[in-house]
């Protein structure tokens, strides 16, 4: 039994967490929020050159052989500094899905692209309908010579409005809710057909609303099998799961410690409020859920190699009680500011809505209670 | 015990179902269901229709333009009010400060302000926190020292809300230091166009403008214009607070609030299902609408004096408090849960919405996100839940 980092975990810890302590104050950060672009290009060419866009992927294209608790090192890090490059779009998901199903053309077409920062990936899974089920999928991509055509819509695409190339899910043949018929295909962004609605997020991030119209693809933008690729983008889907849970786990942990400072410090009735029990207790709490959260997330990472069921039901218990914790200790971090949690000023307000949103994404709390229970029965 | 309405009760929600039926503006509907931001001028357009009809201001003694309904009637009145998801007024002149006026202003402010806030004519706004007097707020150091016949206020205010709007603020400022802190507080009314007066916005984490800090630099105020006498401000403060004894459960409006959650999960179609028909939703939703039965029967408790064993500890809307604004915020997360993704996209975020930025899903979720960040300020302000609970914990269980 050994929970302890690796040497090269260590570095990668310290270097995001150098990075955040020297450019990513708060201040930084909302400048780059608050710009047109709504990230900084800047800061995603240090990622690479620092090599954490290689960290993942497979050494013959130019990676690191990283493990899942190498980019949990990561993402724990980018949650503590409310990191808004799309560091889990292009090389968790996004990443994972080339890494686990594109053939060997495509791996040595794009990855190298990616681990220099050349170019950012979205992965367009969501419909407005489709709520959590990844099956629920009404775009379609029809067999024509040589290639397929795409039409349909998708919603929420993160990172879209910054991505060079999607990944998107459509059906190619099977009816809505069926996982048998559905394909992933690798599609240029800037081809004829695709319009763009972005929008920010309430996290301070950027999304699209992204149809496709008659879009022409070739061949070779097929990812995986034909009909068969849910399998791939749900094992993907749960690396990225365990993925943002290490994001929550970082950025809870900032919240903890931003609020015990505050607890130590804020001065009612003449002592710190830190002093009254009721504060006490939820501080603990707090901790406790905490600690909590991060014994689920490496319970998940340290599944994902397992067999397909014992994947995911790790993945869902991790998810489900990460969405409880950071629901619980975002709460309590604003109500315990009092009114300055209620300001855009301080970094709480921020930490609470991102982990709202990680609470929601990619299946929120009775989603995972219902799916882990599906498959523990 | 009986809790059927009389005859005349029940001809009384007609009448206020067919005025707002008839007289509420449809602008106004219309910007709530598009969820839309409302403006200073809807606020007053509302009020000058309730004030035309005479409806203003329910609680007021008629004297003052009141309505004189009974405690029932005015239950009603509210309970309509919430069913047509109208426009809320707020509180700070019609139900904070004209009480307070009422029962402890000169005759000159009586005759003066009270009219004013009848009609709409003054808005008014609240000064009482400062950056280091919130919870405790008696330790507030706003200074006001008299100078002829006026008094030179110096300090800063903070968590104002609409300041932005106002055209009075109703402050306490600190007029003794030498004694116990309660007992050297004044209540003054202050003209925002007065020199000195600057009011800078606190945008809130929902990316909406709704609070202010307020900074007074020598700001001279007449005499005239303190309320009662000088160093009794905290004294009538107080007595404000308790006034309203109902209406901080806002149950009405909670109602709704699940009414339409009910209505959103019903038309949100997943897996070919109704969200309504997904067990662990519907779950929450019957839980949360089951508390929000006994808060209601409560708060009617609370209005007929049984409460608390009729002890009458003036504690009950501590209680109603705590548990109204728990369930406000339950249903902003219910409604953020139901949207699922839909909820993601920011309104009033830092980027102004262009045309090419909208809502996702189906629709009803544009601002669900935003509205639950909001309604965390629900816990916090009036007096933040842990410090009613004190309250409770001190008048009630003497502890
Ligand atoms: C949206 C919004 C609108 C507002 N509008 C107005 C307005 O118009 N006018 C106005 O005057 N004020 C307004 N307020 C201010 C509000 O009344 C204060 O925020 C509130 O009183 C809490 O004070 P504080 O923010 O300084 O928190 P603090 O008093 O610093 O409290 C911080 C935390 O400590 C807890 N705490 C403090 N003391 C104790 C104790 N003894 N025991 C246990 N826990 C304790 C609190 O409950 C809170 O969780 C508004 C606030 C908000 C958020």
């Amino acid at each position: 039994m050994d929970f302890s980092f690796s040497e090269e975990q260590e570095l990668y810890r310290a270097t995001v967490s150098r990075f955040i302590q020297n450019q990513y104050g708060l201040e930084a950060r909302q400048k780059i929020v608050n710009s047109d672009l709504g990230m900084s290009r800047e800061n995603w060419q240090q990622f690479a050159d620092l090599g954490l866009l290689a960290i993942p992927f497979a050494e013959e294209y130019g990676g690191l052989e990283g493990s899942a608790v190498d980019t949990m090192v990561v993402m724990e890090e980018f949650g503590r500094g409310l990191v808004i490059e799309p560091y889990f779009e292009t090389v968790i998901f996004s990443g994972g899905i080339l890494s686990i199903g594109g053939s060997n053309e495509q791996k040595q077409q794009y990855i190298p692209r990616i681990i220099s920062g050349e170019c950012i990936f979205a992965t367009a899974f969501a419909e407005s309908q489709s709520r959590y089920n990844l099956a629920d999928i009404k775009t379609t991509a029809k067999v024509r010579n040589g290639g397929f055509i795409l039409n349909g819509k998708k919603s929420v695409v993160w990172a879209g409005p910054w991505a060079d190339y999607l990944i998107v899910t459509a059906r190619t043949s099977g009816s809505q809710f069926d996982e048998k018929g559905v394909s992933l295909f690798l599609v240029d962004k800037n081809s004829e057909g695709i319009s763009l609605k972005n929008y920010p997020t309430i996290d301070g991030g950027r999304a699209s609303e992204i149809s496709f119209e008659n879009v022409e693809l070739s061949d070779e933008s097929l990812l995986g099998h034909i009909d068969d690729g849910f399998d791939l983008l749900e094992a993907a889907v749960d690396r990225a799961r365990a993925a943002i849970c290490a994001e929550a786990v970082g950025a809870m942990k900032a919240l903890h410690e931003t609020t015990l400072d505050y607890v130590k410090l804020r001065e009612q009735f003449g002592v710190p409020i830190g002093n009254f029990q009721v504060i006490q207790h939820r501080m603990v709490d707090m901790l406790i859920a905490y600690e909590e959260a991060v014994s689920i997330t490496y319970m998940a990472t340290l599944h994902l190699d397992h067999p397909v069921e014992e994947r995911q039901k790790s993945v869902s218990a991790a998810k489900a009680k990460i969405g409880q914790s950071a629901r619980y200790i975002g709460q309590e971090a604003v109500q315990i500011h009092g009114g300055m949690g209620m300001t855009d000023e301080l970094n709480v307000g921020h930490y609470f809505k991102r982990l709202t949103m990680i609470d929601v994404s990619l299946g929120n709390q009775d989603y995972h209670v219902r799916r882990f229970a599906d498959l523990t029965q | 015990m009986d809790l059927s309405f009389s005859e005349k009760d029940f001809m009384f929600r007609e009448e206020v179902r067919e005025f707002i039926r008839t007289e509420y503006p449809g602008d106004l509907r219309r910007k709530m269901k598009q969820g839309k931001e409302f403006a200073k001028e809807d606020f007053l357009c509302w009020q000058r229709v309730l004030y035309n009809k005479g409806w203003a201001a329910p609680s007021w003694p008629v004297e003052y333009g009141g309505t004189g309904w009974s405690a029932t009637q005015r239950y009603i009145f509210q309970e309509e009010l919430g069913q047509a998801a109208t426009l809320n007024i707020l509180p700070f002149g019609l139900k904070m400060l004209a009480p307070v006026l009422m029962a402890y202003g000169s005759d000159y402010q009586k005759g003066y302000f009270l009219p004013r806030i009848l009609t709409g004519q003054d808005w008014w706004c609240q000064g009482y926190s400062e950056p280091g007097a919130g919870s405790d707020l008696a330790s507030l150091r706003t200074s006001a020292v008299k100078d002829g016949d006026e008094y030179v206020v110096n300090g800063s205010k903070t968590w104002t809300s609409f300041a932005q709007w106002a055209d009075w603020i109703f402050c306490l400022v600190r007029t003794n230091s030498m004694v116990k802190k309660q007992a050297g507080i004044s209540f003054l009314l202050i003209d925002m166009k007065t020199p000195g007066i600057t009011v800078r916005p606190i945008i809130t984490i929902d990316g909406m403008h709704e609070v202010n800090e307020v900074f007074f630099d020598n700001v001279r105020v007449p005499i005239k214009n303190r309320v009662g006498e000088e160093n009794m401000g905290w004294t009538y403060a107080k007595t404000l607070l308790s006034h309203e004894r109902t209406g901080t459960a806002e149950v009405p409006r909670s109602k709704y609030g699940i009414t339409s959650l009910k209505k959103n999960a019903r038309k949100h179609i997943s897996n070919g299902k109704s969200l309504l028909e997904d067990e662990y939703l519907s779950n929450k939703l019957a839980q949360l609408e089951i508390d929000l039965l006994a808060l209601e029967y409560s708060d009617l408790r609370v209005l007929s004096d049984d409460f608390l064993g009729k002890k009458g500890t003036g504690a009950e809307p501590s209680i109603l408090k705590i548990k109204g604004s728990e369930i406000q915020q339950r249903v902003t997360e219910l409604a953020l849960e139901i949207t699922g993704y839909a909820g993601f996209s920011s309104l009033g975020g830092p980027l102004p919405m262009e045309s090419n930025a909208y809502p996702t899903g189906p629709g009803f979720g544009f601002g669900a996100g935003s509205e639950y960040f909001n309604m965390r300020k629900s816990t916090i302000y009036g007096g933040s839940n842990e410090i009613q609970r004190n309250i409770i914990a001190k008048t009630v269980l003497g502890l």
